[in-house]
């Protein structure tokens, strides 16, 4: 149900539904105060554009219930709400530069909002739809799959160990150092007695070579 | 305050990361703006080629002349409703703006296809002629469609495939009334036939494209 949802909201491009009127955002609230909700989180947003914080934390406050409301009415679970409330405050702050404060914040809001509701169905969908086919694909193939692939990561890991191996002492030591035990330049250098340049060098050098052995050899 | 104390954290955090921005202009300014570019280019063919050609051909084909308007006022409109489409809340119905232009752009073609049949002693465009309109719509397509994506990735988009069709149609009409600087030809099928392909091809391919290139938010 919830994928047929998902798959129609992506027919339509954005088939977005028009954004809604800011008294039907509201629905509990009668008309006046609601607006005077929305000249109020206008000149809060218009004060954050300016770069009062204050203004800009309540207005952000302010517009979660907003949001948890866009995306309830637009389908999405109960359970990914908030994850919409989080994704539509980020675009917000991304974007806080396209608010024009003579126009209405909530309508603003609200098209912003429905826009990551969407985005939330439609990753749903797709989760939803992974999950089956990984179901079907162990039951068809249980096991093989995940021996061959491991068998591989195997043979690459001693391929990758042979090609170190083969390197000259200085450039395997970098690689050592840097590259396996994560070592910082400053730790590798006293680790080592040489200087970090040379360090930096030597892990070029053999990473150039070992992406010319990895890749010459069938 | 909010009561989520994951919901809080986040706008504690957001409020501290804070910045003055600056506010995108008016729609209608970002407009004129890449008309400014159109106008440029206009104004660098008018050099070349001179207005005698256009007005010349305008005179013997009124059509013609109306379709060149028709060409314009799509420009405008569909530049301006994509520019509004990039700001969040606004209705979906400014896609409907450009209509009105596109309808007489392409009536007026149409009819003079027509009056081909009926007077054929008319110049018309073979279909190598034909080709050249083609690269010439194609190839000024592309800096204003570009420039036109460039501009609305600091807009937001949340349509962006209704937005990049709009980008594509005021590109392409753009294009068109650009070409009627230098076009020597009366409207045949052929011609208009090509038209219709460019234009097509530049519509499709912003639709294709600015899709993925204006999604970012």
């Amino acid at each position: 149900m919830l994928l047929l949802t998902a798959d129609g909201f992506r027919v339509l491009d954005d088939g977005l539904s028009p954004p809604p009127d800011r008294r039907a955002v509201v629905s509990a609230e009668p008309a006046s105060p609601s607006e005077q909700a929305d000249h109020r989180r206008a000149a809060w947003m218009a004060a954050a554009q300016a770069g009062d914080r204050r203004a800009y934390e309540r207005v952000l406050a302010d517009s979660v219930a907003l949001v948890r409301s866009v995306a309830r009415r637009q389908g999405v679970p109960v359970d990914a709400l908030d994850d919409v409330v989080q994704e539509t405050l980020l675009t917000v702050h991304r974007v806080r530069h396209t608010y024009d404060p003579s126009r209405s914040y909530d309508a603003w809001l609200a098209a912003i909002a429905a826009r990551r509701a969407i985005d939330a169905l439609r990753s749903h969908g797709r989760r939803d739809r992974r999950e089956v086919h990984d179901e079907l694909a162990l039951d068809q193939h249980a096991g093989r799959d995940d021996a061959s692939a491991e068998s591989e990561r195997t043979q690459q890991a001693q391929r990758l160990r042979q090609a170190i191996a083969g390197l000259p002492p200085g450039q395997r030591q970098a690689v050592e150092q840097l590259g396996l035990q994560e070592q910082s330049l400053a730790e590798a250098a006293a680790a080592t007695g040489r200087n970090a340049g040379a360090l930096k060098v030597n892990l070029h050098r053999a990473l150039k070579a070992l992406r010319g052995r990895l890749h010459g050899e069938p | 305050m909010s009561s989520d104390p994951r919901h809080q954290a986040l706008i504690d955090a957001l409020g501290a990361e804070l910045s003055p921005v600056r506010r995108l202009p008016p729609p209608w300014l970002r407009t004129l703006g890449w008309l400014l570019a159109v106008a440029v280019l206009a104004a660098l063919l008018l050099m070349h080629y001179g207005a005698g050609l256009m007005l010349r051909r305008w005179a013997g084909a009124p059509d013609l002349g109306w379709a060149a308007a028709g060409a314009v006022l799509t420009t405008v409109c569909a530049a301006w409703a994509a520019f509004v489409l990039g700001v969040p809340g606004r209705s979906r119905a400014w896609a409907w703006l450009p209509l009105p232009g596109a309808l007489l752009w392409i009536g007026a073609s149409g009819l003079g296809c027509l009056r081909t049949w009926l007077a054929p002693d008319t110049s018309i465009a073979t279909m190598h002629q034909s080709a050249d309109c083609l690269v010439f719509i194609v190839s000024f397509s592309i800096p204003l469609s570009a420039l036109m994506v460039w501009l609305l990735r600091r807009a937001c988009p949340l349509r962006p495939v209704l937005t990049a069709l709009l980008v594509g149609l005021a590109s392409a009409a753009a294009s068109a009334s650009l070409l009627e600087i230098c076009h020597s030809f009366d409207a045949a099928a052929t011609d208009l036939l090509t038209h219709a392909l460019a234009v097509g091809i530049v519509v499709a391919a912003n639709a294709a494209m600015g899709g993925r290139l204006l999604s970012r938010h």
